[in-house]
């Protein structure tokens, strides 16, 4: 619901990602991580929801 | 509805001679038209405070979260499910309770009024039926209530309390053929960038007041994390960013409770609908778990259990 609620404000499907691991699970890490970094490349970098220093005069 | 209002004070009367409950919450006639305020009542010769009409808009369950005494309340719908979800979190018992039930046909939205009269001062307004009457200084009007309904009142489908030990009046018939996610569809069409747009320029006008939090009833945590500084989650300024953030957090800690009872929106000094981020998660919750907040004391909410078959396509 919150991948659902990011979404409906404008995050891009493909930005957040979920997966369950298991310690013992090293190749399925491997290729999750490819995968979500591969996802987020395609939508190059984050536009939304970033918090800039305070511009000082 | 404004008939109700000598029947809630006999009742309040009898409960509190009776010592059936130690205090009585209701509502009370605000001090400027249309800004009708929740009272707490416990001396039974001062019921005649105790007011109903079409403009009790703010969620009295709000009142009840840890109180140890035995209490009266009156509840429509919406704030009755507000109830079985205190009662569900454990934030009061059904024992201590008496629930004097309205069967509700909507809250009249006051800004609606407001610009309906082009934003001239509100002196008075007096309800007949299902109109009623504005008036101020050199004019009168009469409206339909059905037409100045607040948003989440329009599309209600739960009008009639879902919890009661009486009830004031008979069942109103409940809506049919509404669709409470209309808006929630439209903003879903958009694309990423639009959707983007639309929030922020929803939200750019926020003061960071906190007004629709304290209305709800479902946040009652002790320290709110807006409000933490150590660690400090969130910014406090009204940097768009932080504000973002306040605005997605506070509905994603209402996810799957939220009984659109539009007390937030009713409170915000700035008129921003923040009801669009708690109706995605109600249509989420209702589209992916089936549920609707607050309807069945005995149900946990799907947030609390896990379950086998809990929709989970998102998971890699
Ligand atoms: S949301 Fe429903 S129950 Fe609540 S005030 Fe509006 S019409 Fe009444
Ligand atoms: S988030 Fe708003 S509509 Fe939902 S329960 Fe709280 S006050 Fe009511
Ligand atoms: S009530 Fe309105 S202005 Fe205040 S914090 Fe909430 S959205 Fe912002």
């Amino acid at each position: 619901m919150l991948k659902g609620l990011l979404e409906h404000i404008g995050i891009e499907p493909g930005r957040l990602n979920f997966s369950w691991i298991s310690s013992a699970e090293a190749t399925k890490f491997v290729d999750v991580a490819q995968q979500v970094a591969a996802s987020v490349k395609a939508l190059g970098p984050a536009r939304y929801l970033i918090k800039k220093r305070a511009e000082v005069a | 509805m404004i008939e109700y209002t000598a029947i809630i004070r006999d009742t309040a009367k009898k409960l509190l001679k009776d010592g059936k409950v130690d205090v009585f919450i209701g509502y009370k006639k605000g001090t400027v038209p249309m800004m009708n305020e929740p009272v707490v009542i416990s001396d039974p010769e001062k019921v005649d405070t105790l007011h109903w009409d079409s403009l009790c808009g703010l969620n009295l369950c709000n009142y009840l979260t840890k109180r140890k005494d035995k209490i009266g309340i009156i509840a429509n719908g919406c704030n009755s499910r507000n109830i079985v979800t205190h009662i569900l979190e454990n934030q009061i018992s059904r024992e201590q309770l008496y629930i004097v039930g309205i069967p509700c046909t909507g809250v009249i939205d006051h800004r609606a009024v407001l610009r309906a009269v082009g934003n001239k001062e509100v002196l008075d307004v007096q309800e007949q039926g299902d109109k009623f009457t504005v008036s101020g200084n050199g004019f009168s009007e009469t409206f339909d209530k059905a037409k100045f309904l607040r948003t989440n009142c329009a599309v209600c489908t739960h009008r009639n309390p879902v919890i009661y030990d009486e009830m004031v009046a008979s069942p109103v018939k409940e809506q049919e053929g509404v669709d409470p996610f209309e808006d929630v569809k439209k903003i879903e069409a958009m694309d990423p960038e639009k959707k983007w747009g639309f929030f922020t320029k929803m939200i750019e006008r926020c003061l960071r007041c906190y007004a629709c939090r304290n209305s709800c009833p479902l946040c009652y945590c002790p320290t709110c994390f807006v409000d933490e500084s150590k660690p400090q989650w969130v910014g406090k300024s009204i940097d768009p960013t932080d504000t973002m953030t306040f605005h997605i957090m506070r509905a994603y800690h209402c996810a799957g409770r939220c009984t659109d009872c539009g007390a937030c929106e009713r409170v915000c000094p700035v008129g921003i609908p923040m009801r669009q981020f708690t109706k995605k998660l109600n249509k989420d919750a209702l589209e992916y778990f089936s549920w609707e907040a607050g309807l069945n004391p005995d149900a946990r909410p799907p947030l609390d259990v896990y379950k086998p078959d809990d929709y989970n396509d998102f998971v890699k």
